[in-house]
Formats: structure tokens, sequence, C-alpha cells
């Protein structure tokens, strides 16, 4: 378990984490979302006792992490962003220079060293040194690193970036197979990996968080959320669209696509609490009422994408102000 | 304390062997061996002198440290900052003193491994004559002294950047001084009141002590004072930069 309170961090002037509070459970996955630069390493950095945190505290299996130090980084397995790891040693001797810091001996060593070689795939490679590898294994490599003394609390700054397709699959799998007795923050950019793997997520931009929630709740509020598309035959779509538009509770209609049998229509519902989702029921009893047959009906639970972009700042917009 | 030892023990296994895989460790081995050869037969012209000792063979050492022990040293903090893996380290359950006690012990261990390997001088000179083998042994502890000052001044200097080549002549500037500072021709200038501060900072008259066969506690605690300043140091450093 972590606990994250009222985190701050200046670099000189630079405020990179202002004000961050969350915490993570044993059976929970967190995904940091963010854009570049928001601050996420640097709350990882903290969280794992790297930097001292200008203000604010972290608190690992209730150890106090700039108090017990040493006893409270035993308890987190961490993978750094880019993956750092000595480029001269072999995985093995990599491997075993971690589990030996753990103060694993003997058998268990041995043990825990198989185990993290074959879940990270790297049984085939563990004699080459660490600078000739390719970037993904290099990556799983550290990543074998962090999961080696099987710790209670998993940190995996951007565990996904630079591999290829399968093998960031390979990876979700991984960490998603272990969640079930840790408790795992995992930072990244990718939208639809934090919705194949978290439980739950923390959206943080320019140093603040923005909001902490389930993906599914988050994506309910974003503005495409509650959007009816309906697919009805008729010839004449502009008629339909009027009808439409008389519907209580609908802010405006537009044509998506039209052909000589069927036209596809959007509905953006007015209202912005959640009786937004009970607009199709509405639009399914005007369109009987009217005697019209439609093919397609359905409410989009909105995307995580378009609340992505409505909450965070874009690099573009920042240079503008600027 | 059973973690303490057992992680210094590992930090220090695992830079020990990253040296030796490495070209480093043999590079310097072979241009410490040549250059120490080189001086004490060419330069002092040992056989000509017709003694028993290995004063011309001690006398360089200082000198030949200067490049030899800095080139040793200046990757092990510079290193890690420049590749990352000190973020990985220091969230390792490893504190900054461990760390830098065992990296410090690694480098030593290896400069005490390269005098080790000078022991052909030893056997020459006990086969041509009749030294006194106990000055030899107080030389070769003031030389391994002096290799371990030089290291800890070079960790110190490492830890200030992420470049090998900044702490590099750094350290060279540094130890200079130490050797300078005490160094007859140069202290033969000074003006009296400058030099008797000046020469406290020197590795030379505690060095020299040694080369006679004399062990004094003063000599020994000097060594050792600055040795645990710059690792002391290094560890104030590492932890006010670790990020930078
Ligand atoms: N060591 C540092 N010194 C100064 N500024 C830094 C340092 N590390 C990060 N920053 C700045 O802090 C902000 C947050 O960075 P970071 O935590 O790396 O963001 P993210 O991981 O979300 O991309 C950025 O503006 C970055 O430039
Ligand atoms: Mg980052």
């Amino acid at each position: 378990m972590i606990q994250v309170q009222n985190l701050v961090k200046w670099y000189g002037p630079l405020l990179a984490v202002d004000d961050v509070s969350f915490d993570v459970q044993k059976g929970e996955v967190l995904g940091f979302l963010g854009p570049n630069g928001a601050g996420k390493s640097t709350t990882m950095r903290m969280i794992t006792g790297f930097l001292p945190a200008s203000s604010g505290t972290v608190h690992v299996e209730n150890l106090d992490i700039s108090e017990h130090g040493t006893q409270a980084r035993a308890q987190i397995g961490y993978l750094p962003e880019n993956a750092p790891a000595y480029p001269e040693m072999s995985v093995q001797a990599f491997l075993e220079f971690i589990a030996d810091i753990h103060l694993l001996q003997g058998k268990a060593r041995d043990k825990a060293i198989e185990r993290v070689m074959e879940i990270c795939h790297l049984s085939n490679i563990r004699h080459q040194t660490i600078d000739t590898l390719s970037k993904g294994y290099r990556r799983r490599t550290c990543l074998a690193q962090s999961m080696l003394a099987d710790s209670p609390n998993l940190v995996l700054d951007e565990p996904t970036e630079g591999l290829d397709p399968n093998q960031k699959r390979e990876v979700r799998k991984l960490i998603r197979n272990m969640a079930h007795d840790k408790a795992i923050i995992l930072s990244t950019h990718i939208l639809e990996e934090v919705q194949a793997i978290c439980d739950r997520l923390i959206i943080i931009d320019q140093g603040k968080l923005i909001c902490n929630g389930t993906p599914d709740e988050l994506c309910r509020r974003s503005s495409d959320a509650g959007t009816v598309t309906v697919g009805v035959k008729t010839q004449d779509s502009d008629q339909i669209r009027a009808k439409l538009e008389a519907i209580s509770g609908v802010k405006n209609v537009t044509v998506l696509t039209k052909d000589q049998e069927t036209a596809t229509l959007t509905l953006q519902p007015s209202a912005s609490d959640e009786t937004r989702f009970q607009l199709a029921d509405a639009v399914a009893e005007k369109l009987s009422e009217e005697n019209l047959t439609y093919n397609e009906l359905h409410t989009s639970t909105g995307s995580l994408e378009t609340f992505f972009q409505e909450v965070t700042v874009s690099e573009t917009e920042q240079e503008n102000a600027a | 304390m059973n973690r303490t030892f057992s992680n210094i023990k590992t930090i220090a296994k695992r830079e020990l062997a990253s040296y030796f895989n490495s070209p480093v460790a043999y590079i310097f081995l072979i241009i410490f061996l040549v250059l120490t050869a080189f001086f004490t037969f060419n330069v002092s012209a040992f056989f000509e002198r017709n003694e028993a000792s290995l004063s011309s063979f001690f006398t360089w050492h200082p000198w030949l440290y200067l490049v030899l022990v800095p080139a040793i040293g200046m990757r092990q903090w510079a290193e890690e900052r420049r590749s990352g893996t000190i973020e990985m380290l220091f969230t390792l359950p490893v504190t900054a003193a461990q760390a830098i006690f065992g990296k410090f012990f690694a480098g030593w261990i290896f400069l005490g491994l390269a005098l080790i390997l000078t022991f052909p001088m030893v056997i020459t000179v006990n086969y041509l004559g009749n030294p006194d083998n106990g000055v030899i042994l107080t030389g070769y502890i003031g030389s391994f002294l002096v290799a371990g000052v030089y290291l800890a001044i070079t960790i110190l200097t490492s830890a200030f950047t992420r470049s090998q080549i900044v702490s590099f002549i750094t350290s060279v500037v540094i130890c200079l001084f130490l050797v300078l500072a005490g160094w007859p021709p140069v202290t033969r200038v000074l003006p009296p009141w400058l030099d008797s501060i000046v020469a406290k900072f020197s590795v030379m008259p505690h060095y020299q002590t040694l080369q006679r066969g004399m062990v004094d506690v003063q000599d020994l605690f000097f060594f050792v004072s600055v040795m645990a300043f710059a690792l002391f140091a290094t560890g104030v450093v590492l932890r006010s930069r670790r990020a930078g």
C-alpha cells in the first residue's frame, strides 16, 4: 500500500509537482496518466525515495519514506524511466547483484532469478551484456529487476515505452497477472493501455492532480458521453433531423452519413448530469411514434481520449499562451 | 549491521567486476607496471645506485598515481549519473554510505592489486642484496595510503558531475596540490609562514616518513582523515544533487 499526501516538488523556481495526494491499495493497478512534463516521473521519484519532496509525505506499507528509507524502499520494486541498468554486466550478473542487495541467498536467490527470467522471457539472453540488448529486452531486464524481490508494491515508469506491439501486450498481461496481491502504480501516456490494465486512473497535468477515478467513470465525464447515434431508414435526412431536434433534452443533431435508404445521425444531449444517458429511450419512443424504422441505436459511454484532451493543456496551447 | 556489511560487499563486488569487464583495468595494470619499471630502472638508475632498497621505486608513486588513480576513480559516480543507474541504485534498499564505501573499497582493492603485482621488485632487491624488508613493507603501506587518498578525492569529484573527464581533470589538479604543497622544490620558494600552512595539506611529508620505515600514528591519522572527509563529502554531494 502506498499513500501520498500533499506532495510538492520544486526544481528551483519550477513547480513540477503541486500538492498531489492519492493512495493505492493492494490488489489495485493505478494508472498515472499525463502529457509529457506533467510531473509523473518526478512524483514516482519521490514515492520511491530517490528525490526528497519539497513538502508532503509518502508512506509505503505505513513507513514514511523520508524517515525509514531503507525499510520502505525494500517494500517497493521500481522501474525507473528509460530503464537504467549497468551496461557492462550480463543480464544474469545484473539480476544476481539485485538479488544480493535484497539479501536473497542460496536456493531462494536462484529461484527468484529464474522466476523473473521466465516471466520476462530473458532466459535465452541471460549471458548477453546489457549494452548489446535491444530496447525491449533491456526494459524487460529492468522490469525483472523491479520484480525480483517480489515486493508488495510496484512503481513502473512507462513500462511499455519502446516495446513493439506484441511485447506491449505481453507486459500488460504480466502486470495484470501480478495485480491481485500487489499495489501497482504505472505511468503512461497511452490511453488504451490504461483501459486495458488499470483499475483506477489519475490524470496529472502541469504538476496538478486533475482527476482520480475508474476508467469508466472518467469516460462518462467526457463531453461525448451520452451522445446517441441512430441509423434511420429514410430518404429525407433533413426532415428526420428536425424531428429529432424537437425531442426535449437534445442539444443538437448532426447527420453523419446518408445514402439512398438510411441516414446516420448523432444527437448531443443538453443535460450534463446522469440523465443524459437516458436520451436513447426518448429517441426510440419518438421514432416509433413517427413509425420510422431504425437499424442502429446506441449511446456512447464516452472516450478517455476526449476526456483527456478536455482536461489537459496541450503543448501547443501552452506555447500559444506563452 | 549484517545488512550494512552485506551491502558494502555486494556493491564492492559489482564495482570490481565492472573494472575487469572493461579494458580499463588491464590497460591500467599494464601502464602502471611499465611506468614503475621505467622510472625505477631508467630514470632513477636503480642498478647504478648499488643500494639494496626500493626507495627509487617508491619515490615515483605519488607522481604516477596522479594520473592513474583519477583514471580509475573518475567513472564511479559520474557514470552512475550519466547512465541513470544512480536512480536504480538509490531506490534499492541500500544507503548512500554503503554504496560509497562499497565503491571506494572496490577501487582501493584494485589499486592494492596493482601494487601486489610489483612484487618482482621485492624479489629483485632481495636477490641482489640485503634490503630492510620492514622499510619495504612500510613503503608499500605508504604507497597504498596515498593511492587511497587520491581515490577518495577522485570519488568526490566524480560525485559532482556526469562527465568523467571533468572528474578526472579536477581530481588531478587537487591531487597535484596535495603533492606539491609538501614537495621541497616548491616549499623552498614559499615564505615560511605560508609553507607551514600549505604543508599541512600535503601527502608528501607523511609519505616520506613511511618511506624511511617509520610508522607514526599522526601520519596514519592524516591519510585516514583525508579519505574519511572526502567520502563523507561525497555523501553530502550525492544526497543534495541526486537528480541533476
Ligand atoms: N532534474 C530536474 N531538474 C529540473 N527540472 C526537472 C528535472 N526533472 C524534471 N524536471 C522538470 O519537471 C517537469 C516534470 O517532469 P517529469 O516529472 O519528468 O514529467 P513526466 O514524467 O510527466 O513527463 C518538467 O517540466 C521537467 O522539465
Ligand atoms: Mg516521465
